[in-house]
């Protein structure tokens, strides 16, 4: 796997990620997660909607930053994952960590197509910039769809810790077991890189979206520690 | 064991200075700061829960807010709570107060990963291009967190005489390298059963030549002494 994607992948990676659980703040505040045993499903749930989407965009924009596009084509694919996100907060929440990721990959990976793609959408949604900065890389879409997919459970997984203070290891344990799941979704991801951003799926949690808008309620009334 | 090394002063006859390892014979930074670039200069005010750090925080404001062009960015797993303590103050307009999550790691936010933090402050500059000064509230934390030199120009970690005169005296990074710490709540030290001499003391051994002050916001509301301290670090801004 090329160190792009690693370092994406990585928590300590300095992109804003560790404010943002997927959901899963909520599902805590609603008590649908407790216990170590309620994490596979939920995590389950996310890898094969949200985080089957994320995976779709990020392997589009690293074969994309990795053959060179005319100009246009990194707002199409930004407005294309903005139609395929129907929540608000979820839009904001993708695109602050898109921007948090850009900033560390400026400095990271500096690239003239970098610099496109941030002049075209200045925010972008967090799995477009991630697939862009492995393809800058001269890494391949698979490794950028594994990287987001993998994020999509990590990140949850590592609130539930902070959140339910359940047991780090049984909870690593629940993340590994889902390394078929991440390979098929990368794999799946990978197959329709090359499509036109219009023509890209568009998976969706119906569940998570009520969730993050309920979040981004709840900050509103009382306190939250994620941002989302 | 006591080393040695060249260190340039800019005009041309390097000469020695001895250096020292022991961490309570800190000196101040020779290096001069990054240059702001025309942004607002950052000063981030780190510290434990309840030393004080958003009661700062509004002084700052009271006693500044007439002279500089101010936001605050608030950090803390209460976020609401002490954004809503500042608007309640009425010491600041509320649409320059900022708050961030920190996903349960207030220290995570300042330091390892600052992105959100930075995002916040971006935002305030963007909504107000003129401002001069960004305060950085951290939230509650313990005596290691210290802010990346990435998120704050200069720093301030505020303890206070309640958590125990010992505190200075235990060191970590805030102690000993914050450009500012300031003592809080002196006028409850003998109710508490602080000795305030032990603490100035022990906080001057650890920090040696870095500034430190004892302040009551009880008795001086607009915490004149860190407003005069905030005053002499700001850069002259250009146009």
């Amino acid at each position: 796997m090329d160190l792009s994607a690693l370092i994406l992948a990585d928590s300590r990676f300095p992109g804003g990620g560790h404010v943002h659980s997927g959901g899963l703040e909520e599902a805590v505040g609603r008590r649908l997660v407790t216990t170590e045993a309620d994490l596979p499903g939920f995590l389950l749930s996310r890898l094969r909607t949200a985080g089957a989407l994320s995976a779709a965009f990020a392997a589009a924009s690293a074969q994309a930053a990795g053959r060179g596009v005319h100009s246009g084509y990194w707002g199409r694919l930004d407005q294309e994952l903005d139609a395929r996100t129907p929540s608000p907060a979820q839009r904001v929440a993708s695109r602050a960590q898109g921007r948090g990721t850009a900033r560390a990959g400026a400095v990271a990976w500096p690239s003239p197509v970098l610099t496109a793609l941030l002049a075209e959408t200045p925010r972008p949604h967090h799995p477009i910039v991630c697939g862009a900065l492995v393809g800058i890389a001269g890494g391949e879409p698979a490794e950028a769809a594994a990287a987001v997919a993998y994020l999509a459970v990590s990140g949850p997984a590592s609130a539930a810790v902070r959140l339910l203070g359940l047991d780090p290891f049984a909870v690593n344990a629940v993340v590994a077991r889902l390394g078929t799941e991440v390979r098929a979704v990368a794999g799946a991801a990978a197959d329709v890189a090359g499509l036109d951003p219009a023509d890209l799926p568009a998976p969706g949690s119906p569940a998570l979206d009520l969730f993050a808008e309920a979040h981004a309620r709840h900050h509103e009334e009382e306190v939250r520690l994620f941002a989302s | 064991m006591p080393a040695e090394h060249d260190h340039h002063h800019g005009h041309g006859h390097g000469h020695v200075h001895p250096v020292s390892f022991d961490p309570t014979k800190t000196e101040p930074d020779h290096y001069a700061p990054a240059p702001t670039a025309g942004r607002a200069y950052r000063i981030g005010i780190g510290g434990p829960v309840g030393s004080g750090k958003t009661a700062l925080t509004a002084a700052l404001c009271r006693a500044l807010g007439g002279e500089l062009n101010l936001a605050v960015v608030t950090n803390d797993i209460y976020t609401t709570e002490d954004a809503d303590f500042l608007r309640k103050a009425g010491v600041l307009a509320p649409e320059r107060i900022a708050a961030v999550q920190t996903g349960a790691c207030p220290h995570t936010a300042i330091r390892d990963d600052i992105t959100a933090n930075l995002d916040a402050v971006e935002q305030l500059e963007e909504r107000f291009p003129a401002l001069d000064l960004v305060i950085i509230e951290s939230g509650g934390d313990n005596l290691t967190a210290v802010f990346s030199r990435g998120l704050a120009d200069s720093q301030v970690f505020v303890v206070d005489v309640a958590g125990g005169d010992k505190v200075p005296r235990k060191g970590g990074p805030g102690v000993t390298t914050a450009d500012l710490l300031v003592i809080n709540k002196v006028d409850i030290a003998h109710l508490v059963g602080a000795d305030l001499d032990v603490m100035t003391s022990d906080a001057h051994r650890m920090r040696g030549e870095l500034p430190v002050i004892a302040q009551s916001l009880v008795d001086t509301p607009d915490a004149p002494d860190v407003a005069r301290w905030v005053r002499s670090v700001l850069p002259v801004r250009a146009g």
